[in-house]
C-alpha cells in the first residue's frame, strides 16, 4: 500500500467547471486507459457472472486429478486436491474484487469526512486528526493489518477492514489538503461572506472539488488493494479455503511449485492484470480530469 | 531550518505517544495467549500461572503500558518471550540486514527509475515514454510476493544461478552478501522503481517547460547537458523528497520479501513475532519503525526545504 | 607480478575455504528453535539441535530400546520407587565443568524447581536425588514411574553444566553450555546456530565434523533448493510432495522413519459448552465421521503415500498398537446408517477448527469433501495456531485439528490427553475405566501388562471417539550423496555420531 500519492493526484485547479465533455473526449483519446477500463470490465463480468459461466464446481474435489497441468479438460490445470483451477480462478475473481472494492469504500467513507473535517476546521480537530493520521502512516502497513487481521481472526471480511483501515490515511491526507485549498479561492471567501451555512458550503463547494481526486485515487487505491488482500491471503489471513481467492491459491502454490508451476502462474498473472487494470484506469481518470492540457 | 526541524520534532512527539499507545493497544487486541503458546506442548498450568505473573499479564493494562514505556524510555524493550534475548539486542541484529536490502533495493531503483523518468519525459508520446510507461506500471501492478516465488522458481530451482535464499553478513564475505542479497533486492526494487519513475517524469515534464530550460537550449547548449545539468538538476528536489519517503516505504515492504525469501531482517522477525504472539517484539519493532518513519518525513520535509527555499509553510 | 601474486593468494583462500567447508555440515530446519534452554525450550525443532549439543542420560535406538549414554547403567528397586544409576567418567561440560552426580542432582532440581521449567510434569515422581558417591545417582520417587526412564531420554535428561545454570540463571538459553559432541558457537535469531566440535567430547572419535550449522528455513520448496544448490547438506522434513522429485535425484538421498507422534481430531465432548452439540454428545456422529474418512486416500492425496494412516495413539509399526482394531475401511453406507440411527438422516453440519497452514488446510479439505458424501457438511474454521490453542484449552470449540508430536514412552501419547483432569485433555473426556487402565500402565514395570492395559484403554476409546485420529507423520530427511553413516530414527532427531562426509 503505498502512502505516497501518485504524482499530480492532487488536481490543482478547483474551479467547478462542468468537465464533462471534455472528460469523455480525453478519456476515450488515452488508448491506455481503454485497455484498463477494458481489463476492469472483463475482470468485473467474470466475477459477475462465475454463477452462470461454464465453469465446474470450483470445490469439487477429485482424488484421480490431483495436481495435474492443463488440459482440454482443466485448461488451468488443477490444484493439489484436485479442483480445477480455471473455475476456482474464475469465482476467486469475486473475492479480490470485492476486497479492492469495499477496503477502499471502507478507507473513502471514514477517511474523507476526517479529512473534510481537519481542513475546514483546523485548529485542534486538524492538530489531532493530524497527528492520529501520522500515528497510523508511521506503523508499516503490512504489520498494522496483519496484526488486524490476526486480531479479528482470518477471513476475507475482516481482510477488508484491515485494508480498508490501512489505506484510510491516504484519503484523510488528501481530503484535508483538498479541503484546504478550496478554502481560500476567492469565491469560497465570497460566498462565507455572504453568510452560507457550513453545511451548504461543503455540499456546494468543497465536496465538488474533492470527488475528482479522491475517484482517481481510489481507484488508484484499489489496485494496491488488490495485492494486499493477496498479501494478507498469501500469508494465510485472507479468504479460508475451500472459498478461492487468488491469494490464497498461492499460498497453497507456492509449496507445490516444482511439482505444478501452473498452480502459483495462472493466478498471479490474474492480479497483475487487473492490478494493472486499475493502475490504468486511475492513470487515465486523473490525465482526463486534470483541467492542465497535455 | 533549526526552528523548522524542532518545531517538526516537537510535532513528532504526540504523533509518537500515539503510535506507543497504539502499539501497546495490539497486545490487547491480537487474540491467543502469549503464555499458552509459550508453554509448550505440555501446557503445564502451574508454569502458566507463573509466567503470567512474572510478564505482568495480571495486571491493569494501564499499569503494564506505563511499566512497558518507562523501560523504554530507558532502552529496555524487555526480552523476546520465544528466545529469551532482549529486543533491542534483536533490534541491533536484525537492522543491517534489512537495512542492507532496503539500500540495495533502493539503488536498483534509482538506476531503473531516474534515467527511465528522464527519458520518457524527454520523449513524451514517443514509443520510448510509451514503453517505459507500460513497464513503470507493469512493476506496479506485479504482487512482489508472486515475482518473488516466481524468481526462485526461475533463477534458483531451474537455472542454479543466485541461492534461493538465506543472509550473508556483508562484513563476512561482501561478494556472496550481495549475491545473495540480488534477487530479494530486485523484487522489492521493482515497485520502487516504478514509483521513482513516474515522479521523476512528472518532474521533468515541468522543468523541461520551464524558461531556464529554453534559455539553455537558445544558448545553444548541447541537448545532453542541458537534460542533465539544467533540466534534471532542477527536477530533482522532487526527486530527493520522494526518494527519502520512499525508504520508509522499503522497510515496509520488507516485511513480504523478507518472508519469501528467508531473510532474517526486521520483517520477517515482525511477522513471526505476531503469529508467535511474541508481544515484546512486535511492540519494540512498531515503536522503532514508527520513529523512523517519522524521522524520514521529517528529513525529507528538511530536505526539500533546503533544495527549495521558496517553499513557505503550509 | 602483483596479479599473479593476488590470485595467488585469492588461490590459497579459496582452498582454505574449501577444507574448512569439508569439516562444516550445514542442516536445514523447518523452523528456528526457541529458546535452546532444555527446561525451558519447547519446540521439536529445538530438540534436533540439543541433540547435537546436549548429551542426556539415556538414549534410545531406533528401535525405541533404552541405551547409555551419560548413565552407564540403572537398577530399580524391587518397589519400584527407587532408582540408582551409575554415570559415565570420562565426561565433562564444554566450559570444563566435571559431570559428575553432584551435576545430576543440580540438573533435576533445576527441572523440577525452576519456576519457569517446562519438564516439571515429566519428573514430577522423582521426589528426591542423591549423590551416592562420585558417579552414581539415587532417585527416589513418590510413586512407581514407568516411563521416568524414557524422560531422561529426552530434555529432561539432558545435562546442562551447573557452573553455567547457576551464573546464567533463566537466560541459560542465550549461551547454552552442555557436554554433548558440539559445543555453542553462535546464533542469529532465524538465521543460524553454529555450532563447534567439542574436543574433549568422550566419543569424540565418532564425530568428523569441525562445526554444524543449523539454518532454519521454513519454507519447503526454498529448504530443498538450497539443498540441491550445495547451500545445504541435509535438511529435515522434506515435504511428502518433494519425495519423488528427490528419488529420482542422483545427487541426493533420502532416509525416512515413522514417527512417535499423530495427527487427528480432538473433539470437544466435556469441556465447557462448546461441547453442548451432537458431535459432542453422540458418538455415534463422531463414528460416522471417522468412518465416512479415507485415511488411505488422504495419505495418497495430501502426503504422496509417503506417511502412515492411523487410527490410535501410535502408528500401527508400534509394539503397543492394538492389532485387533486396523485402521478401518472406507464406509460411507456405515456412516449414512449411523447418522439415521442417532437422529439425522438427512445430513448434519459440524464445524472443525483448523490451523490455516496450507498442509492442515488440505487435509482437512480432503476430510470435508469425504465427510459430505457421508452427509456430514463440515464448516472449516481456519485460525491461527495460536488462537486455536487458546480455543482449544477454553473449551471454545466444537473440534479440531491438532496432532501431538509424540513421546518415546507410550504414556506421553495418551494419558495426558484422556484421562480425567489430564494436563492437555482439551476434549474433556472423563471415564473411570480409561483412568484406571492408563494410571496403572503408567506404573508398571511389566511390558505385557502394559500392553494389555494399553489394548484395554484401546477397545473403549475405539467405541467413545474422544480423538479421531488420521495419520502418523513420516519424517524424512533429504541428504547429499556425499553424506554417509545417517541413521533415521522415529524420535526425528538428526545424530551426528558416525556420520561423514566426502
Amino acid at each position: 500500500m503505498s502512502t505516497i500519492a501518485d504524482p499530480q493526484t492532487q488536481i490543482t485547479d478547483p474551479a467547478p467547471a462542468r468537465r464533462g465533455s471534455r472528460f469523455w473526449t480525453k478519456f476515450r483519446a488515452n488508448r491506455a486507459a481503454l485497455l484498463g477500463g477494458v481489463l476492469v470490465t472483463f475482470f468485473v463480468a467474470v466475477a459477475l457472472l462465475a454463477p452462470v459461466l461454464p465453469l465446474v464446481d470450483p470445490t469439487a474435489t477429485d482424488w484421480l486429478a490431483v495436481r495435474k497441468p492443463p488440459s482440454p479438460a482443466h485448461p488451468f490445470g488443477t490444484d493439489e486436491i484436485g479442483r480445477d483451477v480455471l473455475s476456482r480462478m474464475g469465482w476467486g475473481a469475486q473475492a479480490s474484487l470485492l476486497a479492492g472494492v469495499v477496503s477502499v469504500a471502507i478507507a473513502v467513507l471514514l477517511g474523507v469526512p476526517l479529512g473534510m473535517l481537519a481542513g475546514y476546521l483546523r485548529g485542534w480537530t486538524d492538530a489531532i486528526i493530524s497527528r492520529m493520521t501520522e500515528a497510523l502512516l508511521a506503523a508499516p502497513f503490512l504489520i498494522l493489518a496483519i496484526a488486524l487481521a490476526a486480531f479479528l481472526g482470518p477471513s476475507l471480511s475482516n481482510a477488508m477492514i484491515a485494508i480498508g483501515l490501512s489505506a484510510m490515511p491516504i484519503f484523510i491526507r488528501l481530503a484535508r489538503a483538498q479541503t484546504l485549498s478550496v478554502m481560500t479561492e476567492d469565491y469560497v471567501e465570497s460566498a462565507r461572506a455572504i453568510g452560507l451555512r457550513d453545511g451548504a458550503l461543503i455540499w456546494r463547494y468543497i465536496l465538488p472539488n474533492i470527488i475528482p481526486p479522491i475517484l482517481v485515487q481510489s481507484t488508484l487505491t484499489i489496485a494496491t488493494a488488490i495485492i494486499a488482500e493477496a498479501s494478507l491471503s498469501f500469508l494465510g489471513l485472507g479468504q479460508q479455503p475451500p472459498a478461492p481467492s487468488w491469494g490464497s491459491m498461492l499460498n497453497i502454490a507456492k509449496n507445490f511449485l516444482e511439482q505444478a508451476p501452473w498452480m502459483a502462474l495462472y493466478p498471479g498473472i490474474a492480479i497483475f492484470l487487473v492490478v494493472l487494470g486499475f493502475n490504468l484506469l486511475g492513470d487515465g481518470l486523473r490525465d482526463a480530469l486534470d483541467p492542465r492540457d497535455h | 531550518m533549526l526552528a523548522f526541524l524542532g518545531r517538526r520534532c516537537l510535532i513528532a512527539i504526540p504523533t509518537i505517544i500515539l503510535i506507543s499507545i497504539f502499539v501497546f493497544g495490539m497486545q490487547k487486541l491480537l487474540p491467543g495467549d502469549p503464555v499458552l503458546a509459550m508453554a509448550g506442548e505440555e501446557r503445564d498450568p502451574e508454569v502458566i500461572a507463573y509466567l503470567r505473573e512474572k510478564y505482568r499479564l495480571n495486571d491493569p493494562i494501564v499499569v503494564q503500558y506505563l511499566h512497558w514505556i518507562g523501560n523504554a524510555l530507558r532502552g529496555d524493550l524487555g526480552i523476546s518471550l520465544r528466545t529469551n534475548q532482549p529486543v533491542t539486542e534483536l533490534i541491533g541484529e536484525k537492522l543491517p540486514v534489512t537495512l542492507q536490502l532496503a539500500v540495495m533495493a533502493l539503488i536498483i531503483a534509482m538506476v531503473i527509475g531516474i534515467p527511465a523518468g528522464v527519458l520518457s519525459a524527454y520523449r513524451k508520446g514517443t514509443w520510448v515514454d510509451w514503453v517505459a510507461n507500460t513497464i513503470a506500471l507493469s512493476g506496479l501492478s506485479v504482487p512482489n510476493f508472486w515475482l518473488g516465488i516466481m524468481m526462485i522458481l526461475l533463477v534458483s530451482v531451474k537455472l542454479g544461478w543466485l541461492p534461493a535464499s538465506g543472509y550473508q553478513p556483508l562484513s563476512e564475505d561482501p561478494l556472496q552478501s550481495i549475491k545473495t542479497m540480488l534477487m530479494p533486492a530486485f523484487v522489492l526494487g521493482t515497485a520502487i522503481a516504478a514509483t521513482l519513475m513516474r515522479h521523476t517524469r512528472s518532474a521533468m515534464l515541468g522543468v523541461l517547460k520551464s524558461d531556464y530550460v529554453r534559455t539553455a537550449r537558445a544558448k545553444g547548449l548541447a541537448e545532453g547537458v542541458v537534460l542533465v545539468k539544467h533540466a534534471l538538476r532542477n527536477a530533482l528536489v522532487p526527486i530527493v523528497t520522494v526518494t527519502t519517503l520512499l525508504f520508509g516505504e522499503l522497510l515496509a515492504g520488507a516485511v513480504l520479501t523478507e518472508q519469501i525469501f528467508t531473510i532474517p531482517g526486521f520483517g520477517k522477525l515482525v511477522v513471526d513475532a505476531v503469529f508467535n504472539r511474541d508481544y515484546a517484539v512486535v511492540q519494540g519493532i512498531v515503536l522503532c519503525t514508527g520513529i523512523a518513519f517519522i524521522a524520514m518525513n521529517i528529513l525529507a520535509d528538511a530536505a526539500y526545504r533546503v533544495l527549495n527555499p521558496r517553499m513557505t509553510d503550509l | 607480478m602483483t596479479l599473479k601474486r593476488h590470485f595467488g593468494f585469492a588461490l590459497a583462500f579459496a582452498l582454505s575455504t574449501t577444507a574448512l567447508q569439508a569439516a562444516d555440515l550445514r542442516i536445514g530446519l523447518q523452523e528456528d528453535p526457541d529458546v535452546l534452554d532444555p527446561d525451558q525450550s519447547r519446540t521439536f525443532v529445538g530438540r534436533i539441535v540439543y541433540a547435537s549439543l546436549c548429551d542426556k542420560l539415556v538414549d534410545i535406538t531406533p528401535d525405541l530400546e533404552i541405551i547409555p549414554q551419560l548413565a552407564t547403567g540403572w537398577q530399580w528397586s524391587d518397589d519400584g520407587l527407587e532408582l540408582t544409576m551409575t554415570l559415565r567418567e570420562d565426561a565433562s561440560f564444554h566450559d570444563g565443568t566435571p559431570f559428575d552426580a553432584a551435576a545430576v542432582v543440580a540438573n533435576i532440581e533445576r527441572s523440577k524447581n525452576l519456576p519457569e521449567s517446562r519438564r516439571k510434569s515429566e519428573v514430577k515422581s522423582i521426589t528426591g536425588v542423591e549423590a551416592v558417591d562420585d558417579h552414581t545417582v539415587k532417585f527416589t520417587l513418590g510413586a512407581p514411574d514407568a516411563t521416568l526412564i524414557a524422560q531422561f531420554a529426552d530434555r529432561s535428561g539432558m545435562m546442562l553444566s551447573p557452573t553455567a545454570t547457576a551464573a546464567a540463571g533463566t537466560d541459560f538459553g542465550l549461551n547454552p553450555i552442555c557436554s554433548g559432541p558440539f559445543k555453542f558457537d553462535e546464533r542469529v535469531q532465524q538465521d543460524r546456530i553454529v555450532l563447534s566440535k567439542f574436543d574433549d567430547y568422550w566419543n569424540a572419535d565418532a564425530i568428523s565434523f569441525d562445526t554444524v550449522t543449523f539454518l532454519p528455513i521454513p519454507d519447503t520448496t526454498v529448504r530443498l533448493a538450497n539443498l540441491r544448490s550445495g547451500d545445504l547438506d541435509m535438511l529435515e522434513r522434506l515435504a511428502a510432495t518433494d519425495v519423488a522429485s528427490v528419488s529420482g535425484d542422483d545427487a541426493l538421498q533420502m532416509e525416512q522413519a515413522v514417527s512417535l507422534g499423530y495427527q487427528g481430531i480432538t473433539v470437544n465432548v466435556a469441556n465447557g459448552a462448546g461441547a453442548d452439540n451432537p458431535l459432542g454428545q453422540d458418538a455415534r456422529i463422531r463414528k460416522a465421521l471417522s468412518l465416512a474418512i479415507d485415511r488411505n486416500i488422504i495419505n495418497q492425496v495430501v502426503f504422496e503415500g509417503a506417511f502412515a494412516p492411523g487410527n490410535q495413539s501410535f502408528p500401527p509399526t508400534s509394539p503397543w498398537y492394538n492389532t485387533d482394531l486396523p485402521v478401518p475401511e472406507r464406509d460411507v453406507d456405515a456412516a449414512k446408517a449411523l447418522l439415521a440411527e442417532a437422529g439425522y438422516p438427512d445430513g448434519i453440519d459440524i464445524e472443525i477448527q483448523v490451523a490455516n497452514n496450507p498442509v492442515q488446510m488440505q487435509l482437512m479439505q480432503v476430510v470435508q469433501a469425504m465427510a459430505s458424501e457421508a452427509g456430514i457438511n463440515i464448516e472449516l474454521v481456519a485460525k491461527e495456531f495460536a488462537t486455536l490453542l487458546r480455543d482449544q484449552s477454553a473449551g471454545d470449540y466444537t473440534a479440531s485439528q491438532i496432532g501431538w508430536s509424540g513421546r518415546v514412552d507410550p504414556d506421553g501419547n495418551i494419558h495426558q490427553f484422556v484421562t480425567s483432569g489430564g494436563g492437555i485433555n482439551d476434549g474433556g473426556y472423563s471415564n473411570p475405566q480409561v483412568d484406571a487402565l492408563l494410571d496403572s500402565a503408567r506404573t508398571s514395570t511389566d511390558l505385557a501388562t502394559r500392553k494389555a492395559n494399553y489394548d484395554a484403554a484401546r477397545v473403549i476409546l475405539q467405541e467413545d471417539l474422544p480423538l479421531i485420529y488420521l495419520y502418523h507423520v513420516t519424517w524424512i530427511w533429504a541428504l547429499d550423496t556425499d553424506l554417509s553413516g545417517f541413521t533415521a530414527y522415529p524420535d526425528g532427531m538428526i545424530r551426528l555420531e558416525g556420520v561423514t562426509k566426502g
